[in-house]
């Protein structure tokens, strides 16, 4: 009883004091601390409303001038800005619900859009606005992939480890290092952009946009050394070669 | 390590930057389409009889207000789809031609009702209705490749959505365009034909531009 009527007393004088602070605040700069009541000194709501929002606002029109130079070219400014946003996306990320094994996952996609969309960032708008639509369609693509994978795959602990391996035994060890050996003599033989092609899109099963963007080449480019590559290894490896 | 990693993609993407030119403004973007679309309803116009078509479309409320339905169809669409394109777009933007559709439609609607109850209308012949198809077909191709590349240079995450509103733009502008060299009334059979086009249009638009679009953004 006497404790819900201290609580009582003391919202009551919150209140009081929230009152107080708002017609004071007409009258004191943003750098006045009004005394409380009881107990520590407070800070008008507003003001502290204001000052974040300021806050915010630099850091925005900061990112966005950063931005602006790096559709120019600029890369310290784009690759300054790319490592500023990874803590915001990060943080967008777990607001949306993201494991956090996979915030990681987010963070990568969402930096890989910015880069291929930068051309449809436009200075009068706000970066960071820009940058949370895509963080959280990222964030929405990744948990769907996740859901589509567990509509597929199973959680079977067991199953797994009572699986017998096959590259277990040293006649199929033998041959399996006989068959890289021939793979690896054929790729050898490829010219340097056709083992750049195959590097990334095969070994390392990069999409051509992706392998693209690490290569610094055209994914056109990349395609036909693709395509060229293939063909040259099905000739070395069915012997014709 | 996880850090490392999220460094490596900063320094790969900075090494790939290359200037970009910044993207112009949907509404500048849908204007040079539909100049675009305005250029060819100006080369249709010099093989028609333009007078003729006003005469017909003034001649009853449904005729005009089914080709004002489907020219503001054509613009609003082609807009939402622009607008799709940007990444920080929201979906809404696909409701944009909806009022525009509805309008459409109803015009359409009432001019089969018309051409239905009254005598002296002036209904297609039945051999028509194959004309109208290829036409709404053979229009909306050029204009679905001139908008996909235009839709390709922004980078939309939401592909499947921004074809089927730039299909939606297509047909309607080739159903408006199809005014210039179609003398007749709306029909049912007439207005089937040209649903079933509008429909292929969008299909063909969702299935082939939403993987360009899609391709774009992976």
């Amino acid at each position: 009883m006497i404790l819900r009527f201290l609580t009582n007393a003391r919202l009551a004088m919150d209140s009081m004091g929230a009152t107080l602070m708002t017609d004071m605040s007409l009258f004191y700069d943003s750098d006045v601390t009004i005394p409380s009541v009881y107990g520590a000194p407070m800070t008008p709501r507003t003001m502290t409303v204001d000052a974040e929002s300021s806050g915010q606002k630099e850091v925005d029109c900061r990112r966005a001038a950063w931005m602006v130079a790096a559709q120019a070219g600029d890369r310290a400014a784009y690759e300054t800005l790319l490592r500023d946003c990874i803590p915001f996306i990060t943080r967008v990320a777990r607001g949306q619900g993201i494991r956090p094994d996979l915030i990681e996952d987010v963070v990568q996609e969402t930096l890989l859009t910015v880069h291929r969309a930068r051309q449809t960032y436009d200075p009068n708008r706000s970066f960071t606005a820009w940058l949370r639509t895509i963080a959280q369609r990222r964030a929405i693509d990744v948990l769907r992939r996740v859901g589509q994978t567990r509509t597929r795959e199973i959680h079977a602990p067991l199953a797994y480890e009572n699986h017998s391996d096959p590259s277990d035994g040293p006649e199929e060890t033998a041959f399996h290092i006989d068959h890289t050996e021939v793979l690896n003599s054929a790729v050898g033989k490829l010219s340097a952009r056709q083992r750049e092609a195959v590097e990334h899109l095969a070994f390392r099963s990069r999409s051509l946009a992706q392998a693209a963007t690490v290569t610094g080449r055209s994914t056109g480019s990349l395609r036909v050394d693709w395509h060229r590559a293939l063909k040259s290894l099905r000739t070395h490896l069915s012997g014709k070669g | 390590m996880i850090r490392s990693v999220n460094d490596r993609l900063v320094q790969a993407l900075g090494a790939d930057l290359t200037p970009v030119r910044r993207l112009a403004p949907p509404s500048l973007r849908v204007l040079t389409w539909l100049a675009i679309v305005g250029a060819a309803a100006l080369a249709l116009a010099m093989v028609s009889d333009v007078g003729a078509m006003i005469r017909r479309l003034m001649a009853a409320p449904d005729m005009w207000l089914a080709a004002m339905g489907s020219m503001l169809t054509a613009a609003l669409a082609a807009l939402a789809a622009f607008e799709l394109s940007l990444p920080d777009r929201k979906a809404a933007w696909a409701l944009l031609p909806l009022p525009a559709l509805l309008l459409w439609i109803g015009a359409s609607g009432m001019g089969c009702l018309r051409t239905w109850s009254v005598a002296e209308a002036n209904p297609m012949p039945p051999d028509q209705p194959e004309h109208c198809l290829i036409y709404i077909l053979g229009i909306s191709l050029p204009l679905s490749l001139l908008l996909i590349v235009m839709l390709r240079r922004g980078l939309s995450l939401r592909p499947n959505l921004t074809a089927i509103i730039g299909g939606l733009a297509c047909a309607s502008a080739a159903a408006t365009l199809l005014n210039f060299i179609h003398p007749y009334d709306a029909a049912a059979t007439d207005l089937a034909v040209h649903a079933f086009a509008v429909v292929i249009v969008i299909l063909a638009n969702t299935i082939f531009g939403g993987r360009i679009l899609m391709s774009n953004t992976r």
